[in-house]
């Protein structure tokens, strides 16, 4: 369970977040919307201890994996030795990874569908395979909140479908919370039992899915006007945002 | 073939093979490093003068001039030479994990001429020996401090504020240590402090090296052991956080022991650049970028470089050159070819 109080984060004088305060049960998924420089991922920094709240307070109960923005490491490393780091905090400051260590990677390596890329240089794999990488890196500390900072930022739409089905079945297969940022509203339709619409005048709006991630409400999070397109004969919807007004 | 395009399981598999050929190299290039110099002297024979203090031969059939050039001049320098290639490899090492940047070593990042001013001082005002090491080592750990002060904008370290703080921090600690200079007596102590400089380990005797032992040794033993916590500080300070790293920590160990390696380094030995740089990059190309292999592979390459380098410095001509030299004459293009190809590279992010 994470729950904010009255929480606000203002970074050198210039006020980022002010007065959110909710809860996301345990076993949701929450996907947070909002226009660039909003304070999203500020938000997550915050949730995930990395950032001190300046009022208010952050309650988390259970341990924090994190996912950030699609990432390059510095050095080449193995598969295997990326989602071993995972297991920082169990190794201890002077430690190695045991063999237990390794059972524990290949196992969520094996969950995410990728074992078999155990061996393959990090950097060579497509931003999908890279993705549910660190994901499995993540969920090796045993987390229990999954936190994820645009997972499918710069993703193709065959990737974004790979990390977006691997999230929905990680969530449904373990009860893991998962909380992720997105520019895309399809992501929060398809994978999200909850929404939280961060809008730049510092003012947010969250609720289920379906009863707030509507239209209007993203008209006006975007400032683009944005429809409903639904398909005749199907319960399927989509949102058809219009980035060039028809003269 | 770079360890980019080397498929990473071939890198895992060979780094036990790897590790022990290179000690095995090492072997041989010290036993043979004994022999070579003025007095020539076979390996057998280094071997029984060696051997012959643990259990004595009753009829030496080597001359007594031959076991003191093996005891006493050769045997200690060719150790040094060991104990300051690994030393300075595993430092380099280290700091390119830290600050996931390939291209920083003790020298780049100012340590090395921190140090080398506190050494100067040292020798300046009392001699050198244990308070040149502390004096360097307290200058040396300084530098560092304020280079990582000056670089680091919001929390981040960028490569290029990182370097511009090296540039920095060394350009005034040069300029310290050329005031030194003019304050010197022109006589005795100004040429000291000027071959000293240069790098040498010619007159490296028992006493030098138990110093450089007892502070290379340990800062090593601590580099090694937080060889996971190195892999996890590469992703980025933001992301070791998250994983649960106790970031601070780490850096600050890391440092310190790189600037107590770097202090008994330029105490013991003057200016060695460059080796640091080099070394871990030939390391990834063949054991891969993880540190729990990385570390020995690197400790085991920089010593043998280090032991060539040294034989060239007393061989190449009748003179000794200084070693800081010859690792500077090697480095700079070698510096120059790895930085050509990381640009085109994708192993490394410009950030």
């Amino acid at each position: 369970m994470i729950e904010l109080t009255n929480l606000g984060v203002s970074l050198s004088g210039t006020t980022i977040l002010k007065g959110y305060s909710l809860k996301v049960a345990k076993g949701s998924v929450l996907a947070i919307l909002g226009a660039n420089g909003v304070g999203k991922t500020t938000l997550l920094h915050t949730v995930m201890g990395l950032r001190r709240p300046t009022e208010g307070a952050v309650r988390v109960d259970g341990k924090l994996g994190f996912v950030p923005q699609l990432f390059q490491a510095a050095f080449s490393y193995s598969v295997i030795d990326m989602v071993l780091m995972g297991r920082a905090r169990r190794i201890g400051l002077f430690g190695s990874p045991s063999a237990v260590d390794y059972r524990v990677a290949r196992d969520y390596l094996s969950r995410m569908g990728v074992l078999e890329l155990e061996n393959r240089a990090f950097n060579t794999l497509s931003g999908g395979q890279r993705q549910l990488v660190v994901i499995a890196q993540a969920l090796c500390s045993e987390c229990d909140v999954l936190v994820l900072d645009e997972p499918c930022s710069a993703l193709d739409y065959k990737n974004q479908s790979i990390v977006m089905q691997s999230l929905k079945r990680l969530n449904s297969e373990t009860g893991v919370t998962i909380v992720f940022t997105t520019h895309a509203p399809q992501h929060g339709l398809e994978v999200a039992s909850e929404v939280l619409l961060m809008n730049g005048d510092g003012s947010y709006r969250h609720g289920p899915t379906e009863a707030t991630l509507t239209a209007g409400h993203l008209t006006q999070l975007y400032g683009v006007p944005v429809d409903k397109a639904e398909f005749v004969g199907s319960s399927v919807f989509t949102f058809a945002p219009r980035f060039i007004e028809a003269s | 073939m770079s360890a980019e395009t080397l498929p990473a399981a071939s890198l895992r598999s060979n780094a036990v093979p790897v590790t022990a050929g290179l000690a095995l190299v090492l072997l041989l290039v010290m036993t043979w490093s004994v022999t070579i110099g003025r007095y020539d002297i076979n390996m057998l024979d280094v071997w029984m003068i060696l051997i012959h203090n643990i259990v004595p031969f009753a009829d030496p059939p080597w001359t007594e001039v031959e076991a003191n050039v093996v005891e006493l001049i050769r045997l200690p320098r060719i150790l040094a030479a060991v104990v300051i290639g690994a030393g300075l490899a595993v430092s380099g090492t280290a700091l390119q994990g830290m600050f996931r940047n390939p291209l920083v070593d003790p020298g780049i990042i100012g340590v090395t001429s921190g140090a080398a001013f506190g050494g100067t001082l040292a020798i300046l005002l009392v001699g050198g020996g244990y308070v040149a090491l502390g004096s360097g080592f307290a200058i040396g750990l300084a530098s560092l401090f304020v280079v990582r002060l000056l670089a680091s904008m919001k929390g981040r370290t960028s490569v290029l504020t990182l370097v511009l703080a090296g540039v920095i921090v060394s350009a005034f600690f040069e300029a310290a240590i050329s005031i030194i200079k003019l304050l010197s007596d022109p006589q005795e102590k100004l040429p000291a402090i000027t071959y000293w400089l240069m790098g040498s380990i010619a007159s490296t005797n028992y006493s030098d090296l138990l110093l450089l032992c007892l502070a290379v040794l340990p800062a090593m033993a601590v580099i090694y052991l937080l060889r996971f916590q190195l892999n996890i500080l590469s992703l980025g300070e933001d992301k070791a956080r998250a994983l649960g790293s106790p970031i601070e920590l780490v850096q600050w160990l890391v440092l310190i022991a790189v600037s107590v390696i770097s202090a008994a380094v330029v105490a013991t030995s003057g200016i060695v650049g460059w080796v640091g740089l080099v070394i871990p990059h030939v390391g990834r190309a063949i054991v891969g970028a993880e540190h729990r292999r990385l570390l020995p592979v690197s400790a085991l390459l920089g010593a043998i470089y280090m032991l060539l380098v040294d034989d060239l410095a007393r061989t190449l001509t009748t003179s000794e050159i200084p070693i800081g030299i010859i690792t500077a004459l090697i480095g700079v293009p070698v510096f120059a070819i790895i930085l050509k190809r990381l640009q085109t590279s994708s192993g490394w992010t410009n950030d």
